[in-house]
């Protein structure tokens, strides 16, 4: 059973989105998405200033299995990316929802984003699981 | 034991004196360009060099040693008569830029090929220069784009590509300047028509379908995606890097898709694994036939054989390689062809698909989960290990490990990405029942020993010359350098 905490925002790409109190938004992948990848060699990030829309491919995630592209939840532009990822990409798997955050943002508007709450997640992966 | 690497084993000095080149050999060079430093080559005796590659060989896992059902690689035999014919001297001896008169015999095997390849897929015509499937595929969708610019049609610049098709498809459509469309699978396995209704528009420059799909199912609504595409202006890619399956049986051509590209090193049984030299054929329908990439080999009035290239081609998108393509693989591919004949092409495509639903029918029975129990498998087929993985936390690569041991090359493991724990398994046709029933017996007994002692199977594998690689760290920490004599 994956971790699942209940601030959170989701995706049916299995992005977390957290709202920071100044406005912006905190993003990274799930403890789903990290387990199904396994353990992860390489993060391809964004620049800082980058102006993505919601669903642009935003990162590359890259375990020994597989590449997967990270998709941005809602629109805005990149403040700050997690540079300690390029030398630790293991902090995904370790810490996905703490040291392995991979973006931030700040969005242009939260409502348009493609994000669900943790019930409707957990409803999601359990769709997976059967 | 782990074999050193001969660069090891080198001592200041030591020679293999019956290789050294003799003196008259370099006579002709000017002195300017003869190198005075020493080659960092390793100072080995030639004993040590016959023992280091025979060693190395003796590790090498194959298809002349043992199964090698690695799903998606259509890892047959290849039979030692083609071997033998495409090295006949007369073949084999032939410079590329002689005369063309001088050169007939070859140029007749090759026209030939092309014809045969034109009957097996229905196509209208055959270039057989790209040098390997994802050059293949290049050519095809250069064609496709190549058909619309001629049309004065800038606007169609997407490729729409199920997510159950080879990942080769997305990559090409980019390399091509494409956008691609990516179109879900439904759960049964066959592409969500809705999805592809909805993708479909005026900006369609066609849909890249691998028919069999990476799912090891024959797309059944073909047709019907046929006239989806066509209707919205778009052209139609036929992958056929599953052709195996459905040879001698179903024609691309006859499901009026516009370009199809096929590697002959799998489906017409060349020595391949471990990146070539391979050969992916292309095949046209009239809409394209302009296009092909050059040369190609024609008659002329009076019956000689010669190339085509750009002065009978005027449209091409030109050429892929210097010559045309692999010869010796195109050869290997003729012979194959000739060898099995049409009847012989028509009951590959069906034992490839027995034996795929034989092995599938023997791990279902014996508790193995197919990833589409309903259907029925073409010539590969999917297992997931989900359930294994989440109770006994042993997982598809656990297994794949442990049957390496059993002297069994393992399946590929996690393609396609729409399955979890998965193993692609392709016996191919040229398997006998007992090594099928062998390969079934190691699976059950490995899914035993992981109900008894995971560990030993998390362990696997422990018979060959290396154990398990820490395959996270060799990603992370990329070594690949050996300095001599650092």
């Amino acid at each position: 059973m994956s971790e699942l905490p209940g601030e959170l925002l989701y995706t049916e790409e299995h992005e977390w989105l957290r709202q920071e109190e100044d406005g912006s938004v905190t993003i990274g992948i799930t403890d789903h998405a990290q387990a199904a990848l396994g353990d992860l060699v390489y993060v391809e990030l964004p620049e800082v200033g980058a102006e993505l829309d919601a669903g642009d491919e935003m990162a590359v995630v890259e375990s020994v299995k597989a590449a997967s592209d990270v998709y941005a939840p809602v629109g805005g532009t990149v403040l700050e990316v997690n540079s300690d990822l390029a030398d630790d990409p293991e902090k995904i798997n370790s810490d996905p929802y703490g040291d392995g955050w991979i973006v931030r943002m700040q969005p242009n508007d939260l409502d348009e984003s493609n994000t669900m709450d943790p019930d409707a997640y957990q409803e999601l992966l359990d769709s997976l699981e059967d | 034991m782990t074999e050193m690497l001969i660069f090891e084993r080198s001592r200041p000095g030591r020679r293999a004196y019956a290789q050294a080149p003799a003196a008259e050999d370099t006579i002709d060079i000017p002195a300017q360009f003869l190198r005075t430093d020493r080659p960092l080559l390793p100072e080995v005796s030639e004993l040590q060099v016959v023992r280091h590659y025979t060693r190395l060989s003796q590790q090498n896992f194959s298809i002349d040693t043992n199964f090698y059902p690695l799903g998606s690689c259509t890892m047959k035999y290849n039979p030692r008569a083609c071997n033998a014919l495409a090295m006949l001297p007369g073949l084999a001896n032939r410079h590329p830029l002689g005369p063309v008169s001088q050169g007939q015999g070859f140029l007749a095997c090759m026209y030939e090929l092309q014809e045969m390849l034109k009957a097996v897929t229905g196509m209208r015509a055959v270039s057989l220069t790209p040098m390997a499937g994802a050059q293949g595929e290049l050519a095809g969708v250069l064609m496709m784009r190549a058909y619309h610019t001629s049309r004065g049609d800038h606007t169609r610049t997407e490729i729409i590509v199920p997510d159950a098709a080879h990942g080769t498809n997305p990559a090409t459509a980019t390399m091509c300047g494409c956008v691609v469309r990516e179109i879900s699978t439904g759960p049964d396995g066959d592409v969500d028509m809705q999805a592809l209704k909805a993708a479909v528009g005026p900006k369609t420059a066609g849909i890249m379908l691998t028919n069999p799909s990476t799912l090891g199912v024959f797309e059944r609504r073909i047709s019907e995606i046929r006239r989806i595409v066509d209707e919205a202006g778009g052209l139609l890619y036929y992958d056929g890097a599953n052709l195996n399956a459905i040879l001698g049986k179903v024609r691309p051509g006859d499901m009026e898709f516009d370009v199809i590209h096929m590697n002959l090193h799998k489906t017409f049984s060349t020595p391949h694994g471990g990146g070539g030299p391979g050969s992916g054929a292309v095949g046209v329908g009239k809409r394209l036939e302009p296009f092909l990439p050059i040369p190609v080999v024609g008659k002329d009035d009076g019956g000689a054989y010669r190339w085509f290239s750009e002065e009978d081609l005027p449209h091409s998108i030109g050429r892929l390689s210097g010559f045309m393509g692999n010869a010796g693989v195109l050869l290997r591919a003729y012979v194959y062809m000739r060898m099995v004949g049409k009847d012989g092409m028509r009951r590959i495509g069906e034992f490839a698909t027995l034996n795929a639903n034989y092995l599938q029918a023997r791990l279902k029975a014996a508790g193995f989960e197919p990833a589409f129990p309903h259907r029925r498998a073409s010539h590969e087929f999917i297992i997931t290990l989900k359930t294994m993985a989440r109770t006994l936390h042993v997982t598809a690569m656990d297994v794949a490990k442990a049957l390496l041991d059993q002297q069994l090359h393992a399946p590929t493991t996690y393609f396609p990405l729409l399955v979890p724990e998965c193993l692609l398994i392709e016996p191919t046709e040229t398997e006998t029942r007992e090594a099928l029933d062998r390969f079934a017996d190691a699976m059950i007994a490995i899914a035993e020993q992981a109900k008894v002692d995971a560990s030993k199977v998390k362990g696997a594998p422990y018979t060959m010359p290396v154990r398990r690689l820490d395959d996270v760290k060799a990603a992370r920490n990329l070594d690949l350098a050996y300095k001599p004599g650092a």
